[in-house]
């Protein structure tokens, strides 16, 4: 199972944090600095997995943005940057050309299509089409939640 | 969307903040602004303040005062914010706090609610962060809900299930009949989440294995369906059918298989039509190939088969693909003890992996190449590595030498190639605790042969460097604690052994005496060895404990200083031929590990004190003199040279400054310039029996450098048949008036005598000494 997964910019800038695994708020800001420390100091040419404790962490560099993962010992490494390939591709076809600006300002529908993609530090769904139009669902809920908010109140 | 806009509005406004007090300053405000809006009743507002306060709680700033707003959004009945406070439920609330408990009821409630997406929310989150709690209380509905609604809402509550199992075993019985019936759906997302389900639960329970055991068939049929389906775009990655729920079916195969024929077998056909025809170009079919691998390895598979796993693992080596390089080489690291003789047809490539310019696949290659080591291909191996180790990067050095020094020990095919081996390490890399440990330990077993010098350089090293080997984290593989009672009892062997020679027990005296200043428990043993040695029948030794006792009790002030390690010597400094050196005490370069003389190392430091106190508090340094040297072909040759290089450009003048008993001290000037002068002493002897132990030392003022080089021999013979010449340099850039303190000492008819001569003046341009006996 992926233990987190971890957005942040070449600056070291955190964008999204998952977590799957229950841990203290001090543990994590470690966490998340030891990985930004190991993966921004990697070189441009070499391979995209690391150890780190017991874990391993698969991460891979798109654009401006640095995706880093942990996985256990018995999970599939090339699997991971397979799973990390998708979501990005979930997260481009919802903004349309996504870029970091995208992720920054509208976070919280990052973490909504995570949530239709992964679940439990397992991945919940297989089919890209599905998760997209589960997400859009919701969010038609949501809009139609909005338009009656935005009504006057009697 | 006028909300929404003022998340992002605020989002841009801390983006704009220049500095980091800055920012502070906006967040403080904002985060002001969201405690007035938390505590105002209802009005729609909330779930922004909460957005807000999420993504300042991104940016690393305290928001646990937003917990309870979580709670109290997620039973909202509006969808918009109960999603908002899900999200903050999951970012904000861990197990830990108490207020996760507070959502349990909400969660429940929303299991149940009439939308799915609203299920899905409380679902996800239970999920994420349920505690055992929380499992506990909800493991029913979620057994039901595994059982009877849509694809949508089984597949997370089968993922679901998988957390309630990981967080309360004992429920795994709960969910075991449903999971199998789950394996008859058509829908990949549900599929993938009961395999995983299964997973969980063989892992968990090995009756339970047994039972699943006999679905073998029924995943190889989806398998196979998997393999060989028609383009199907929905599930399609580069060619291969949905390639996430192949390697979960395949790493499910590999616990079912794993020890058990029956189910092997049936595998192995898939197994191998999978091998076969996967596409690797990409990675999708390369993470395929690569759980078939280890899916091979792991369960009884036939030989043909696993043969054709190792041959995909050679495959990926020589892939371009970095990852698949690093992947090939973990599988091998894994299978090498196995399947040892398929391994080694690799060899070549992994050898070659040690060039590349990754760390991580470096390491991989290290370790293989390591396991690789056999009696045959030893001498081989060693090459390469050695060559590694010369190019290798300081994280992997430890683990390099430890791993040659295994190696060696195990395969050595000679004792002297075991020496060369560990020498050779030495040079190419500094010390290193495992270089020294080793060399100690295989000067330990040297001693039962008669290595002498190798067991000196080995105490010199103990002596000089001891603290090294006793300080700092382990970085071997397997630590070995060498604790300061091992170093110790290393040196004691040495001392009381009956095959150290008196010059070899000399040198681990000494080091133990060095010790003593590098250590800090063991102190007083060494104390009571120093004594004990004080009453010792070998003069020598007897010697060397009496003063250092002495350091001991009434010098004990100056011990530290006088025991001070070694300052490291330039190897390019002039006087650096063999043997020589200009400046302190002689010691051997330590990356030059040669057969050091007894003589150069014998010079306690008492002996220092005396020609100082002899010299009566001039600040004149001294300089010792060279031991007789090994060869005294080069020297002579010096000398004809300089002879020559004299004869040419000044007459050559030659003074008497010493005579007496037959030995004759002349002083010859070969060279002088304005800032260095060169001299030959010669001695000659008239008398009717030899002069043994011949020995010349110097001393200069203090801004004067001196050099002596090795003198031709310390033997003259009689009746005037022989001499012995010694050249020294003068290097005086500050061009003070030139004094030199010469002691002659000699042996004459068994008499020992001592002489020192004092010359005042080098007047220039002529070399002409003025001479005052002392």
């Amino acid at each position: 199972m992926m233990h987190f997964l971890l957005l942040f910019s070449r600056q070291g800038k955190l964008r999204l944090q998952k977590w799957f695994l229950p841990l203290p708020e001090r543990e994590r800001k470690k966490i998340v600095k030891d990985m930004t420390t190991m993966v921004l100091s990697r070189k441009p040419r070499t391979c995209n997995f690391l150890h780190w404790k017991d874990l391993k962490i698969v991460y891979k560099r798109y654009a401006s943005l640095y995706f880093c993962c942990a996985l256990e010992n018995k999970d599939n490494e090339l699997l991971a940057l397979e799973i990390l390939q998708r979501y990005v591709e979930l997260l481009d076809k919802y903004f349309g050309n996504v870029c970091e600006l995208d992720i920054i300002f509208n976070f919280e529908k990052a973490y909504f299509i995570l949530d239709e993609f992964l679940m439990g530090g397992e991945i919940q769904e297989t089919s890209k089409q599905s998760i997209a139009k589960s997400v859009e669902a919701s969010d038609m809920l949501q809009e139609t939640m909005e338009e009656y908010m935005s009504k006057p109140a009697f | 969307m006028t909300p929404s806009v003022r998340l992002q509005e605020m989002i841009r406004v801390i983006r704009s903040a220049r500095t980091q007090g800055e920012e502070r300053g906006i967040i403080q405000k904002e985060c002001a602004d969201i405690r007035a809006q938390f505590r105002q009743s209802d009005n729609g507002e909330r779930s922004h303040s909460l957005a807000k306060l999420l993504y300042v709680h991104m940016l690393g700033y305290p928001a646990h005062f937003g917990q309870m707003e979580c709670v109290r959004l997620i039973a909202s009945p509006r969808y918009s914010e109960k999603r908002i406070g899900y999200l903050g439920a999951m970012m904000l609330l861990d197990e830990k706090q108490d207020a996760s408990l507070l959502i349990t009821n909400s969660i429940k409630n929303d299991l149940s609610h009439s939308s799915q997406y609203v299920q899905s929310l409380a679902l996800c989150t239970l999920a994420c962060m349920g505690s055992a709690e929380m499992c506990r209380d909800l493991a029913p509905e979620i057994e039901r809900l595994l059982r009877a609604s849509n694809s949508y809402i089984k597949k997370k509550a089968t993922l679901c299930a998988v957390h309630i199992i990981r967080k309360v075993p004992e429920l795994a019985e709960l969910f075991t009949p449903s999971a199998r019936s789950l394996l008859s759906e058509k829908n990949h997302g549900v599929l993938h989440g009961a395999v995983v389900l299964i997973t969980e639960l063989c892992e968990h329970n090995p009756d339970t294995l047994d039972q699943f055991r006999k679905a073998v068939p029924e995943l190889v049929q989806i398998m196979k369906g998997l393999v060989t389906s028609s383009y199907s775009p929905e599930h399609n990655v580069a060619g291969i059918s949905d390639p996430f729920l192949q390697v979960r079916i395949l790493r499910l195969l590999r616990i079912l298989g794993h020890n058990n024929d029956t189910a092997s077998d049936a595998m192995n056909d898939l197994l191998a039509q999978v091998a076969t025809n996967t596409d690797s170009s990409k990675t999708a079919g390369s993470a395929v190939l690569y759980e078939t691998v280890l899916t091979i390895m792991d369960i009884n598979s036939e030989s043909g088969l696993r043969v054709l796993a190792v041959n995909i693992l050679g495959r990926f080596l020589l892939n371009n693909d970095r990852n698949i390089r690093y992947i090939s080489m973990t599988s091998l690291q894994k299978i090498v003890q196995s399947d040892h003789n398929a391994v080694q047809r690799h060899r070549g490539t992994i050898v070659d992996c040690l060039k590349d310019q990754d760390t991580s696949v470096k390491r991989r290659a290290l370790e293989l190449s390591l396991a690789l080591v056999s009696a045959v291909n030893i001498r081989s191996m060693m090459k390469e590595l050695l060559i590694f180790l010369s190019t290798c990067p300081p994280e992997l050095r430890s683990q390099t030498t430890s791993g040659i020094f295994n190696a060696a020990e195990r395969y050595s095919p000679s004792k002297r190639w075991h020496i060369d081996t560990i020498l050779h390490v030495l040079t190419t890399c500094s010390f290193t605790r495992d270089a020294f440990w080793n060399l100690v330990m295989l000067s330990h077993f040297f001693n039962l042969s008669s290595q002498q010098p190798l067991v000196q350089v080995a105490c010199w090293c103990i002596g000089e460097y001891g603290d090294l080997l006793l300080k700092g984290e382990c970085e071997e593989i397997e630590p070995v604690q060498v604790t300061e009672d091992d170093v110790l009892d290393a040196l004691e062997t040495v001392l009381q052994s009956h095959m150290s020679s008196p010059a070899t027990r000399g040198f681990a005296l000494t080091a133990t005496m060095k010790l003593s200043t590098r250590i800090t428990d063991n102190v007083d043993r060494i104390r009571s060895i120093v004594s004990i040695y004080g009453s010792c029948i070998d003069l020598e030794l007897q010697q060397r404990a009496v003063e250092y006792n002495a350091l001991f009790k009434k010098y004990d002030h100056m011990r530290a200083a006088v025991l001070e390690r070694m300052p490291v010597m330039d190897k390019n400094s002039p006087g650096h031929t063999n043997g020589d050196t200009s400046g302190e005490n002689k010691e051997p370069d330590p990356s030059k590990p040669k057969p050091v003389e007894a003589g150069l190392l014998s010079e306690p430091a008492s002996q220092v004190c005396d020609l100082l106190d002899l010299l009566g508090g001039t600040d004149t340094p001294l300089q010792p003199n060279p031991g007789p040297n090994s060869t005294p072909t080069t020297t002579s040759s010096a000398d004809l040279l300089d002879l020559l290089g004299g004869l040419e450009l000044t007459p050559v003048l030659t003074e008497t400054i010493y005579e007496k008993n037959g030995l004759r001290l002349k002083i010859q000037c070969d060279k002088q310039t304005e800032t260095e002068v060169m001299v030959t002493l010669i001695g000659s002897n008239s008398a009717q029996n030899d002069i043994t132990n011949f020995n010349l030392q110097a001393a200069v003022p203090k801004s004067v450098q001196l050099q002596m080089k090795a003198p031709s021999g310390n033997v003259i013979p009689a009746h005037g048949l022989g001499q012995v010449t010694q050249t020294v340099v003068l290097n005086n850039p500050n061009k003070v008036s030139l004094k030199i303190r010469i002691r002659v000492s000699y042996s004459n008819q068994g008499a020992m005598h001592q002489d020192t001569v004092q010359i005042d003046s080098f007047p220039s341009p002529a070399c002409q000494p003025s001479i005052s006996p002392l």
